[in-house]
């Protein structure tokens, strides 16, 4: 209570908005469990060992499900209060107190960390049940487990902090579970590679939200959102300090989210577990740094800059995975890019500010159901493919997985934008709110936008074409012959859900504007925006381009035979080529950090052997060969030494008696 | 409570046990264990309850005692803790029984006398408790010249059996480089006692008469060089560092993690407790210097770290990217920079020494400190694999584990003072997942190297008891570092109040620093 009204009165001093957090009292109180239970999960499956692999995949599950009840629980006790009310702060201890900088462990229940406490623990709960059967095989499985309920753990206590500190320690968290994850099957070279590749490329992220907290504190001597965000409201923070502070929190929501210039590692963490595709690198820990720009709102509001670099950055990325996304020929790589693309979107979203904030979270949600569900549909094919995961491979499996077949289509049909599922909704709005920017700058990101509707269309068509219909291209007889089957219902169950969520979610998100007003209180009002374009001719100019993506697929991957081996380099176009090297980012990343590095390593390690150590070592000869004489004998050696302890001796007892004398 | 005599009798109960332990024949080395297991024990409950006991908001040394040992020149045997030697007194009291249970087959090997190791260990745990607990700045130079011994002999007769000249040339190099600072240091301590002789009549040894003096700049430069290279060598810091690569990997892993853990904080330790308090002048003159070699060691330390291919002198150069870290907080003069670096202190020696104690079960495994001679041990040595990692994650500084709250402190509170500094420094966070990540890849994941290995065992009872309180700290202090920073805060807030340094208020402060919603 006192904290509270401290920090309006200062706000309202500097005569800025007031931010306000009601203390969690009644329900509210048992927030932390939301984070505790999945916690006590993992603690339990990874210091059981192997005592709890019986149970391990069924305890994991289990308290997957009841954090979502207790996210239900809290969302439903928001709804009955009041619209400004709905921020609800549980201060659970103090964690970093050293004078003026006191950081808590603190929680923060509003309307933005409800809507991702339930996407997180909804779709982790379904991606939980999904890999009971999926990894059913695996003798790792109950350390898959465990790992995946710490990445919960981790990813609630990311978007329930209530200061910087804390959403740190969750944003590096998520990352150490992220990297167990993609190296789950560490024996395999390549997976222990992707692993640490992500880590390290998160890692140079993480050093631009460390530093922003920094600049916070420095700036406002707290990390507290409550603090940081009254005084950013307040306008009291110098312009280029909070431009400062936007940029690095981009420079960390890059490198969580995969977009440029940090998002080479996103697709090579396909590594991982199908089931850690959907949940980690599609729906949730990958959207985090949408969330970061969200939840940072007041500061990036007083910063036109830093929105730029955002819009920029999203509509490069847009492009860029959308490119990348049309010439692979693997499955889940395709995917992977398509959520670099998708989540440039979301950035773009962001990025044109109060307008965007809402559309951004809206577009996150949808494609948090339909992405989920067609990794886990990729994975179900991929289950029933005997591991496969080559399109080329695929095809005309639509008959030998019906259920696999409709629920991947859905999510495929509301990723394209389809009229009336999810993504039509979304993605349709923000293209709309672009154009609706105004000025050049607004025809050129809302031009990017749906150029990359268009694109999407047609890789996803190419893919979903190419997996399931056409003549089936897998060997049907021989040691290497697939025989394709449904995936049984563990697996299924969860796809379907997913499937009704890809359908209807984006249209109920729209309806009577209802997420932009529930999350006006975070965010601050979107207001209306000054159309040149009407959104009826935009709607018809998005069906017309992403129709146009589609038929170009369709002549392409279903009219036309599809080879069973992809083209060599020669015979394909320039941008195939450099589409197939991811824009040659891993080369640009070899050739300017990786190795001037080794270089740099294996020079220093030479002259610290012979550079430094030598001159000491020569030096030490030079004084009278006394380390070569001192080797020789240890003996020798000891009376050395205690004949300097001596020296020493009589040095001091000298030094006294002339002062004595003195 | 707080009148008993902790400090001395945390001398004695070593000393004497180191005695026993040494008196024993050769043929009685279980015994010589077990002894040795009991009075590191015991020395853990004593700091344990000298901590109970310490009052944190009290100011000045606790527990202190005072003898005159050689009247005529001032010197004493005076011992004190504060908020700062308290807690490193219980880390060195914490990892010596982890050494002993450690070590316990590793003294095995060869002709080498059990006994003699065990009773090197106990010596080395009451130089160790002296040199933090002296108040008399003779008293502290000679444990300070004191702890070379046992460590010499750790080295010299206990490091790896087949690599005879090695471990003679890494301890002799050790014991060199100790003695020409040592040296520099005595100078030093007599130019104090002159000044004070010229400045009260009576010369003294004791610190706190010592900083009370008023030295003028140009002496307080002389001396101050003299204690701190001492102390950078200690440490070491760049470029004073090339003793500790040999020195780590020719140690016995109990000497490494002593030596690293312990040893080497003997170095940052008396950089806050004597370089600035007593030379607060020269301490702001140098200051530049010291941050600048702080952040090239930093660098310089993880990238060599990055480029070695001995697990253990890999190990040892991520202490020196680490001591540039706490050299960084403690010449940077705020109190969450100051702090945070004696706090870095602890969780260094818990995450090093943790990283030693697993580095040495794997070579202990295979005979091989060579990164290439290993491959897949995850599948092989699960929880090995799982207890390297966690030492890693402290070493690289992930949040949750002890080493964050401390990195995070320094570079949060060199920041407001140095901006441009703790930019750069934050960078170094990229290269330290690098070297521990790396590392891990390296020799626990991809396929098993060597059919043969496929037999090695996995962590032992034995083993897993050595382990298990260390990753409960690091895990612990991760989530709650209050205890031990309402410890030191005070000590740190009032060193550098002394010398009239104080934090920089936030520039646009919109609530007094308030605590989230505590109602």
């Amino acid at each position: 209570m006192s904290a509270g009204g401290a920090a309006i009165l200062a706000a309202d001093e500097h005569g800025g908005a007031a931010v306000h957090y009601a203390a969690a009292s009644g329900a509210f109180s048992l927030t932390w469990l939301l984070i505790a239970l999945p916690l006590a999960g993992a603690a339990v499956l990874l210091l059981g060992g192997r005592r709890t692999d019986r149970w391990g995949h069924l305890l994991g599950t289990l308290t997957a499900a009841a954090s979502f009840v207790v996210g239900l629980v809290l969302f439903f006790g928001l709804l009955d209060r009041s619209g400004d009310d709905r921020a609800v702060s549980q201060h659970l201890y103090s964690w970093i107190p050293v004078n003026g900088f006191q950081v808590d462990v603190g929680l923060l229940f509003d309307q933005l960390s409800a809507v991702f406490v339930l996407l997180i623990t909804g779709v982790g709960t379904l991606i939980h049940i999904y890999s009971i059967g999926y990894m059913s095989h695996d003798p790792g499985r109950r350390r898959f487990f465990a790992y995946m309920n710490l990445f919960l753990a981790s990813m609630l206590l990311l978007v329930l902090g209530n200061n910087f500190l804390v959403l740190y320690g969750g944003w590096e968290l998520v990352g150490l579970s992220s990297f167990l994850l993609i190296k789950f099957w560490e024996y395999k070279p390549a997976a222990a590679t992707a692993a640490n590749k992500a880590f390290y490329m998160n890692r140079v992220g993480d050093v631009g939200l460390a530093l922003a907290i920094m600049f916070m504190f420095s700036t406002v001597g707290s990390t507290n959102y409550d603090s940081v965000f009254g005084a950013a409201a307040a306008d009291v923070i110098g312009y280029g300090t909070i431009t400062a502070m936007a940029l690095l929190l981009l420079l960390g929501a890059c490198g969580k989210s995969g977009q440029f210039p940090l998002q080479a590692w996103l697709p090579d963490a396909m590594e991982g577990p199908t089931p850690i595709s959907a949940l980690i690198h599609a729906a949730t820990m990958v959207t985090a740094g949408v969330y970061l720009i969200v939840r940072a709102a007041p500061i990036f509001d007083q910063t036109q800059a830093a929105r730029t670099v955002v819009l920029i950055i999203g509509a490069v990325t847009i492009l860029i995975g959308c490119v990348i996304g049309c010439a692979y020929d693997d499955i889940k790589k395709v995917l992977a890019y398509s959520t670099v693309s998708q989540i440039g979107y979301m950035f773009l979203a962001v990025g044109l500010g109060p307008a965007g904030y809402a559309l951004g979270i809206m577009h996150l949600l949808a494609h948090g159901f339909f992405k989920a569900g067609l990794f886990l549909g990729s994975g179900s094919v991929i289950h029933g493919m005997d591991g496969e995961q080559d399109m080329r491979r695929y095809g005309g499996l639509w008959r030998h997985m019906p259920i696999t077949w409709v629920t991947f289509g859905l999510g495929y049909l509301a990723i394209i934008g389809f009229p009336g599922l999810s993504g039509f909704f979304t993605k349709d709005r923000i293209i709309e709110t672009a154009l609706a920017k105004g000025g050049t700058s607004g025809y050129i990101y809302g031009g990017v936008a749906l150029l990359g509707a268009g694109i999407t269309a047609f890789y996803m068509t190419r893919l979903f074409l190419m997996t399931f219909h056409g003549k089936a291209r897998w060997e049907h007889d021989g040691p290497e012959a697939k025989h394709p089957h449904e995936s049984p219902a563990t697996m299924t169950g969860p796809m379907m859900l997913l499937a009704v969520g890809s359908v209807f979610a984006g249209g109920l998100f729209v309806l009577g504007s209802s997420m932009q007003n529930w999350l006006a209180p975070v965010v601050g009002e979107h207001g209306e925006a000054h159309h040149d374009i009407s959104p009826a001719v935009v709607t018809a100019l998005v069906l017309v381009v992403s129709a146009g993506g589609f038929a170009g697929a369709y002549l392409r991957y279903q009219l036309r035979p599809v080879e069973a081996v992809a083209r060599p380099d020669a015979e394909v176009s320039v941008v195939t080529v450099a589409a197939r090297r991811d824009l040659y980012a891993n080369t640009f990343n070899e050739v300017v950090a990786m190795r001037p590095g080794q270089y740099l390593t294996r020079f220093l390690v030479w002259a610290d052997n012979v550079g430094i150590d030598g001159f000491v070592r020569g030096s030490a000869a030079a004084v009278g060969g006394l380390s070569g004489r001192l080797r020789r004998t240890q003996t020798g050696f000891v009376r050395s030494y205690a004949l300097s302890m001596l020296g020493g001796t009589v040095l001091v007892v000298g030094a006294l008696l002339l002062t004595r004398a003195g | 409570m707080s009148t008993a005599p902790w400090l001395t009798i945390m001398l004695i109960v070593p000393a004497v046990g180191s005695l026993v332990v040494a008196s024993l024949p050769r043929r009685h080395g279980t015994l010589a264990k077990q002894l040795a297991l009991v009075v590191s024990l015991a020395v853990l409950v004593l700091a344990v309850l000298a901590t109970a006991a310490y009052d944190p908001d009290k100011a000045g040394f606790q527990f202190g005692q005072s003898y005159d040992w050689i009247k005529e020149f001032g010197v004493s045997y005076s011992v004190g803790a504060d908020g700062i030697s308290l807690v490193l007194m219980l880390l060195a009291a914490l990892l010596v029984p982890v050494v002993v249970l450690s070590s316990w087959d590793e003294a095995e090997e060869g002709r080498r006398s059990v006994p003699a190791f065990f009773a090197l260990l106990l010596a080395l745990e009451t130089g160790m408790v002296g040199v933090f607990a002296a108040t008399d700045v003779f008293l502290f130079y000679v444990f300070f010249e004191a702890m070379l011994i046992p460590m010499y002999f750790l080295i010299g007769s206990y490091g790896p059996v087949e690599e005879k000249a090695q471990r003679s040339y890494a301890a002799v190099k050790f014991l060199l480089y100790s003695l020409f600072g040592g040296l520099l240091m005595l100078a030093a301590v007599i130019g104090l006692y002159v000044v004070s002789a010229d400045q009260l009549g009576t010369g003294t040894f004791d610190f706190a008469t010592l900083r009370q003096l008023e030295i003028t700049p140009g002496v307080q430069k002389l001396l101050f060089l003299g204690f701190f290279i001492a102390f950078a060598i200690k440490a070491p810091l760049f470029p004073f560092h090339t003793w500790l690569p040999d020195a780590g990997a020719q140690s016995p892993t109990g000497g490494a993690v002593l030596l690293v853990g312990v040893l080497d904080k003997v170095g940052t330790f008396g950089l806050i407790r004597y370089c600035i308090p007593l030379f607060p002048d020269a301490a702001e003159y140098f200051a530049p210097m010291v941050l600048a070699l702080a952040v090239i060691g930093i660098f310089y330390g993880a990238l060599l770290a990055i480029g070695q291919r001995d697990m253990k002198r890999l190990v040892a150069y991520t202490s020196l990217a680490h001591f540039g870290f706490i050299a960084l907080g403690t010449f940077a003069f705020t109190s969450q920079a100051g702090t945070g670096a004696v706090l870095y202190m602890v969780n260094h020696g818990l995450s090093t020494g943790l990283l030693f104690v697993v580095v040495g079960f794997l070579v202990a495994r295979r005979g091989s400190r060579d990164v290439s001679a290993y491959g897949g041990m995850a599948q092989v040595t699960p929880i090995l694999a799982g207890v390297f990692l966690i030492a890693g994650l402290s070493s690289l500084a992930l949040p949750g584990t002890n080493s964050f709250v401390s990195e995070f402190l320094v570079l949060v509170g060199v920041f407001t003072e140095y901006r441009a500094l703790a930019i750069v420094a934050t960078c170094g966070i990229v290269l330290a997942a690098i070297y521990i990540l790396y590392l891990y890849q390296r020799t626990m994941t991809g396929p098993v190297k060597d059919e043969k290995m496929r037999l090695v065992k996995d962590l032992s009872v034995r083993e897993r008891v050595v382990v298990a309180p260390m990753v409960a700290l690091i895990i612990g202090l991760g989530v709650y570092p209050k205890p031990l920073l309402d410890i030191i805060t005070p000590t740190v807030t009032a060193t550098f109040a002394d010398i009239g340094k104080s934090d920089p208020a936030p520039t646009a402060p919109v609530a007094a620093p308030e605590s989230g919603g505590r109602s």
